[in-house]
C-alpha cells in the first residue's frame, strides 16, 4: 500500500497534489471530486473589495501565459460568509491565500481570516508594497522579514509564504520568512512579463504587463525551489509549471514536500487527478512506500556547495 | 461610478453542474464558403446535454508552425444527442482556429463543456427576432432549432458583407423561419435600414423577444428598439478566457446592474446575457 501523504508543519496532507491560488475556486467541483486534493488553496482575497484590472487580463506566448488579473476580490465579509462554509462540506485542508498594501492591512486581514474552517494561511508577500514603491514585500530580505513578523504576530494559524521570482536574492528572501515566523515557502508566484502585437503595437495586456505561468516557467521555480529547500529547515511548497508527473517528481526531489498545480488546470482541468493517479502508480512501478522516499532525494553531492554561488545568477 | 465585483446572482438558464474534459473524435472538418469551416465530432452523450448559448472549450492541437496553448472557447452550433454529434462553425482568426483547421477525420480533439449560460426562450414569448452577422449567426443556430421545437414564430435577420457570404440561410429556413437577409454590398445592412426593417416586424406582427451576439452596432440598436417597445432581449458575448470554468477571472466584462456597473464572467454569468444590462465596447 503506497502511503502518498506528506507534513506540511503541522498540517498532514492526504497528497502533495493542490491547486496553486488563482486557478482554483468552487467552480472546478463541476468537473472533479475536489475532496481528492491535498489541499483548497483559494484566489487570493483582500480586506475590502477590489475589481481587478483593465482586459485584456490574459494573453498566451510560446508555451505559456500572461496574466494580470489584478486581484478581483469580495473582500473578507464574503470569505467568512460564503467561502469558508462551502469549504465545510469537504475534508481537505482550506488554505486561504491573502494579500495586503501595506504591512498593517495585511496583518489586519490575517487576524480577519483566522476563523474556524482555516487550515493555513497563505501570505500573498509577492504583491505590491504600496509603503516601497510598489516593490513587492518577498523582493527583498528586509520587506519580507518586516512583514512576516506582523504577519506572524497576527495568527496562531500555520502561515505559508509565497515568494516571488522577480528577486536576486532568493536564499536571503527564504531565510528572512523562516526567520520571520512562516510555517512553510511557496516557492513560486509569476514572473514579471511582457508581450505585445506587432500589428497594433499595443502591449497584449490591459495591464501591459503580467506574470508569466505555464511550462516555461518551470526551469526557473524549479531552481528557486531547490535554492529554497537547501536554505530553510521549514518546509517548500513547489509552484511553477507543473502539467505532468514527470514535473511533480522533479520539485520533489528537489527538495519540496508538496506542490501546487496551477495553469496546467486550464489547459486540462482534471490534471491534478490525473496527476494524483499516476503519482500512486509510479510509486508502486518503483517500489517507494511513502512520498519521503522522494522529497529531497536530489543526487546533488558535492556539487551542492556550489549553491552558493548559484547566488549570482539570482 | 462604483465597480462592483463579480456578481454571482444566477443567470439566465443554470449552468450545467456537472461538465466533463472529452476526448472526441472528429468526423468531418470542411470549409462551408472562403470564410468559415463546420467541424463535427463524434460525441458521447453526456456531453450533448446543452442549452442553445453555450459553449465548450477546444484543445487545438499543437502543429509544426502552430502552438496553441490556451484552450480556445467556441460557441456550439448544433448539438444532436439522438445521432451523438457536436458541431462548430468556425473562422480561421488566429493560431487556435488555423490549428483546429488541420484536423482530419478519425483525429481526437479534447474539450471541456457544455460551459456557461444559454439562451432562455420565455413560455410567452411567441415572436421571436434573430439579429446576426457573419459568424455569429453560428452562435444563434441551435437557439432556433430549439425555439422551432418549442413551436415559436422565427424571424432571422442575416447580415454579411455579400450574399455569397451569408451562412446558415437554409438551416433558419428548413427551421420556417421568415429570412431577412441585408448585406454591405447591396447597401442593406446599414443601421438606418435595420431599423426601418425591425420597426416593420413590430408594427405588423410584434416581437416578444430579440436575440443578438457580437456587434457592438447590433447590440445598441436592439436596446434602443428594446428600450422604445419594451421588449426583452438577450445577447451572446466573447471575451479572452484562460479556464472557461469562472476560475481565474479573465473573461469578465462590464455590466449595467440597479446598483451601478457590475464585472461579470463571460464564461460563468454568460456568455448569454439580458440585451439592456450588456455595455457597449
Amino acid at each position: 500500500m503506497v502511503d502518498l501523504s506528506v507534513q506540511i508543519g503541522d498540517l498532514r496532507l492526504k497528497n502533495p497534489i493542490m491547486p496553486a491560488s488563482g486557478t482554483f475556486s468552487e467552480d472546478l467541483a463541476t468537473m472533479l471530486d475536489i475532496n481528492t486534493l491535498g489541499a483548497l488553496v483559494t484566489k487570493t482575497i483582500t480586506h475590502g473589495i477590489r475589481q481587478g484590472n483593465p482586459t485584456p487580463r490574459v494573453c498566451e506566448v510560446a508555451g505559456s501565459m500572461l496574466n494580470s488579473i489584478g486581484i478581483p476580490s469580495k473582500g473578507v465579509d464574503y470569505f467568512r460568509n460564503v467561502t469558508v462554509p462551502y469549504y465545510q462540506a469537504y475534508d481537505s485542508p482550506l488554505v486561504v491565500s491573502i494579500s495586503g498594501n501595506t504591512t498593517d492591512e495585511f496583518a489586519q486581514l490575517c487576524e480577519a481570516v483566522s476563523v474556524p474552517g482555516v487550515a493555513a494561511i497563505e501570505v500573498n508577500i509577492s504583491c505590491p508594497n504600496i509603503e516601497e514603491d510598489g516593490k513587492a514585500f518577498a523582493m527583498r530580505p528586509s520587506s519580507t522579514l518586516d512583514v512576516m513578523r506582523k504577519l506572524r504576530a497576527a495568527t496562531d494559524l500555520p502561515l505559508w509564504a509565497k515568494l516571488t521570482p522577480n528577486t536576486g536574492e532568493t536564499s536571503d528572501v527564504a531565510r528572512a520568512a523562516q526567520e520571520g515566523g512562516a510555517d512553510a515557502l511557496v516557492v513560486c508566484n509569476t514572473m514579471l512579463a511582457m508581450s505585445i502585437d506587432v500589428q497594433s503595437r499595443k502591449p497584449r495586456l490591459g495591464n501591459l504587463m503580467g506574470g508569466l505561468s505555464g511550462p516555461s516557467l518551470k526551469p526557473i521555480a524549479l531552481r528557486m525551489a531547490y535554492q529554497c529547500a537547501k536554505a530553510v529547515d521549514i518546509p517548500v511548497i513547489g509552484c511553477g509549471g507543473i502539467s505532468t508527473t514527470e514535473d511533480v517528481l522533479e520539485y520533489l526531489i528537489a527538495g519540496a514536500s508538496a506542490v501546487q498545480v496551477g495553469t496546467a488546470t486550464f489547459i486540462n482541468p482534471t490534471a491534478m487527478i490525473r496527476i494524483i493517479a499516476e503519482l500512486e502508480a509510479y510509486m508502486v512501478a518503483y517500489n517507494f512506500s511513502k512520498m519521503t522516499d522522494i522529497i529531497n532525494s536530489v543526487r546533488d553531492e558535492e556539487a551542492a556547495d556550489t549553491v552558493v554561488f548559484m547566488e549570482t545568477a539570482p | 461610478m462604483t465597480v462592483a465585483v463579480v456578481d454571482v446572482t444566477p443567470g439566465i438558464v443554470p449552468a450545467n453542474e456537472q461538465v466533463f474534459e472529452t476526448e472526441c473524435q472528429v468526423i468531418s472538418n470542411s470549409p462551408v464558403n472562403n470564410d468559415y469551416r463546420l467541424l463535427v465530432l463524434a460525441a458521447p452523450a453526456e456531453i450533448l446535454n446543452c442549452t442553445p448559448g453555450q459553449f465548450f472549450h477546444l484543445q487545438c492541437p499543437v502543429r509544426e508552425g502552430l502552438q496553441p496553448y490556451l484552450r480556445r472557447p467556441m460557441s456550439i452550433y448544433g448539438y444532436f444527442p439522438e445521432k451523438g454529434e457536436l458541431q462548430f462553425l468556425y473562422k480561421i482568426a488566429g493560431t487556435g482556429t488555423a490549428a483546429l483547421a488541420t484536423l482530419a477525420p478519425g483525429e481526437p480533439l479534447n474539450v471541456v463543456g457544455p460551459l456557461g449560460q444559454g439562451f432562455d426562450i420565455r413560455d410567452d414569448w411567441q415572436n421571436l427576432l434573430l439579429l446576426a452577422r457573419g459568424v455569429g449567426l453560428a452562435t444563434l443556430a441551435p437557439l432556433a432549432l430549439e425555439a422551432h421545437k418549442r413551436g415559436k414564430t422565427l424571424t432571422a435577420i442575416c447580415s454579411a458583407r455579400s450574399p455569397e457570404m451569408l451562412m446558415s440561410i437554409d438551416y433558419f429556413r428548413d427551421l420556417g423561419a421568415n429570412i431577412i437577409t441585408v448585406t454591405d454590398s447591396e447597401e442593406t445592412s446599414g443601421l438606418e435600414n435595420l431599423e426601418k426593417l425591425i420597426e416593420g416586424l413590430i408594427a405588423t406582427n410584434g416581437i416578444d423577444a430579440f436575440y443578438t451576439c457580437g456587434s457592438n452596432r447590433l447590440l445598441k440598436l436592439l436596446q434602443t428598439l428594446g428600450a422604445r417597445h419594451n421588449i426583452s432581449g438577450q445577447i451572446a458575448l466573447e471575451q479572452q478566457m484562460a479556464c472557461g470554468l469562472g476560475m481565474c477571472q479573465c473573461c469578465v466584462r462590464s455590466f449595467q446592474s440597479p446598483t451601478g456597473i457590475v464585472h461579470k464572467r463571460v464564461c460563468k454569468e454568460g456568455p448569454v446575457f439580458d440585451l439592456q444590462e450588456a455595455m457597449g465596447w
